[in-house]
């Protein structure tokens, strides 16, 4: 973990509610897809945790919806805003149990997190499908960008506006994968987990305090025992969640 | 030259500042970040008896200037403390560490210090009558004199190290709480830990916290503190840590003016993980900016 200044290069919205922010700053303690960041807002006590889309060794992207406060006030930051970020929280996605066909399911703001996921499995020369849901065709982002990595991407949305209708797990039981990784609500969850025919990792969500392991605010319990989100999360591994 | 070196219970510290129990495990994750032997000292999670996975999640809420927490004292348990987490601890602090000891029973604190006892790099026990986010014991140990009395009557009885009273703000009148304490041997009072709190999300038209209420922390509560430090150490002859709210090393002074002997650090700690280092760093500078040579003896009338 790194507690630094990031600048802001970038903050567009990719649709009404969801925005894309390019940060750049040090990303030298970001090790692995699926961690995440925590960003310290004037007027607001906890830092903010967001998950990581993509970076590099000068910047990293993070994608994120307005749901409150905070994130309404990320919308309105200009192009130079400094933010005390702190990085590398989290333990990510291990890439090491994908197997040659791995399946990546994002749904809604589950999505960003598939984006350096895919990345670096295409890196690795997996055959990477990846399964993107949302509500409707307003929703919709970082369709092209997952086709521009070489990812079989496919859409689908709960109205039938655009893709196919219904849910990802409508499109998941009809492939065959070698492994899989999901990001996304909890109904979504619990509709692979029931859908799944492999092993795989799921990234959870949970209101946080600190976000690297000091408060137990984010506990759970798995099989294995009590886990901390922030800390030995968010991504646990299929066989050892208790739904 | 000043001198940052304080006196808690017969041990010295190189400095005040104590992070606080809850918002620093057992040090290791802080050991990360720095070298945390340069702190006066620190409070480890609070142990119970019997292991802990504490309340129902969410059990954080944001607040103006703090936050709500309703971990519930999640903890290991006091076997696997010792066990697993003072072996981690040892590899990454050697100063006295203060022991935060929570309990449902008297029995259950007793047993609890008693496993402890033994155990040398524990310097002061924290014996937690406080803790707002349990039912059937914790607070309910500290809202009333008789009760509190009755707990430290029972540790005083079965350890020789220094016995430190966390005291609750939520009473009526905690000098006299406080002074129950010492009638019975406390040798420190250790003041405030959260104050009750409740969020209610507008959306949802719920509680923002599953357990409902929860300790309410940070900023927001450092004037509360301050009075509740003034008025117990007033009260009392044995020292007193300060706690609640602390975020600079202008806090620390005013806590120390106040008339507590050590401060400790809470919520901070969750926001900015190096918030103790950085007020150790400043404390002389600001020290020297006030006109104090020595943080001893700041107690105001």
């Amino acid at each position: 973990m790194k507690q630094s200044i990031f600048t802001i290069k970038e903050n567009v919205a990719l649709t009404s509610t969801v925005y894309k922010m390019v940060l750049v700053g040090d990303t030298s303690d970001i090790t692995a897809t699926g961690q995440f960041v925590n960003i310290k807002l004037d007027g607001l006590f906890l830092r903010r945790p967001i998950s990581v889309c993509d970076w590099d060794n000068e910047a990293l992207t993070i994608i994120y919806k307005v749901v409150g406060t905070g994130t309404e006030q990320m919308a309105s930051m200009p192009v130079g805003t400094e933010l005390d970020i702190l990085t590398g929280l989290g333990n990510g996605y291990d890439t090491s149990k994908s197997g040659n066909s791995p399946l990546l399911i994002g749904g809604g703001v589950g999505v960003p997190p598939m984006y350096a996921l895919a990345k670096k499995l295409i890196s690795e020369g997996k055959d990477v499908t990846v399964i993107l849901g949302f509500n409707n065709k307003d929703e919709i982002f970082y369709e092209n960008e997952f086709k521009a990595l070489g990812a079989t991407v496919y859409i689908t949305t709960v109205d039938g506006s655009y893709g196919n209708k219904g849910f990802v797990t409508d499109v998941m039981k009809t492939l065959t994968y070698s492994y899989f990784y999901t990001c996304g609500p909890m109904p979504m969850f619990k509709a692979i987990e029931a859908t799944a025919v492999t092993s795989g990792q799921f990234s959870f969500e949970e209101r946080m305090g600190c976000g690297f392991g000091a408060c137990m605010g984010c506990s759970c319990e798995t099989k294995y025992g009590n886990k901390r989100i922030c800390r030995d999360g968010p991504v646990l591994e299929r066989e050892e969640i208790i739904w | 030259m000043v001198n940052t070196k304080v006196n808690l219970c017969g041990i010295e510290l190189d400095n005040p500042i104590i992070p606080a129990s809850g918002t620093f495990g057992f040090g290791y994750e802080f050991a990360e970040l720095y070298d945390i032997n340069i702190l006066g000292s620190f409070s480890f999670k609070g142990t119970t008896r019997d292991p802990r996975f504490g309340n129902p999640t969410p059990r954080i809420a944001e607040c103006p200037n703090g936050m709500i927490n309703a971990v519930g004292l999640q903890n290991p348990g006091v076997e696997r403390v010792l066990s697993e987490e003072l072996p981690k601890m040892k590899k990454v602090f050697r100063k006295p560490v203060m022991a935060n000891v929570s309990g449902f029973s008297i029995e259950d604190y007793v047993y609890t210090v008693g496993r402890l006892e033994e155990e040398s790099q524990i310097g002061w026990y924290e014996v937690n009558i406080s803790c707002p986010n349990v039912h059937g014991g914790g607070m309910a140990f500290g809202t009333s004199p008789e009760a509190a009395a009755t707990v430290t009557k029972a540790v005083r009885a079965v350890t020789k190290k220094p016995l430190i009273i966390k005291l609750s703000p939520n009473v009526t009148d905690i000098v006299s709480i406080a002074k129950a304490c010492e009638s019975e041997g406390a040798d420190g009072i250790s003041l405030i830990n959260t104050l009750l709190g409740m969020r209610i999300d507008l959306k949802t038209k719920k509680p923002v916290i599953a357990n409902k209420m929860g300790g309410f922390s940070g900023a927001a509560i450092f004037p509360v503190a301050v009075r509740m430090v003034y008025q117990v150490s007033h009260a009392v002859s044995v020292p007193v840590v300060g706690m609640g709210g602390v975020s600079s090393a202008e806090d620390v002074i005013e806590m120390m003016l106040a008339g507590a002997t050590a401060v400790e650090v809470g919520a901070a700690n969750l926001v900015d993980p190096f918030i103790c280092k950085d007020i150790i760093e400043k404390l002389p500078a600001v020290m020297e900016k006030y006109g104090i040579k020595d943080l001893q003896g700041l107690k105001i009338d």
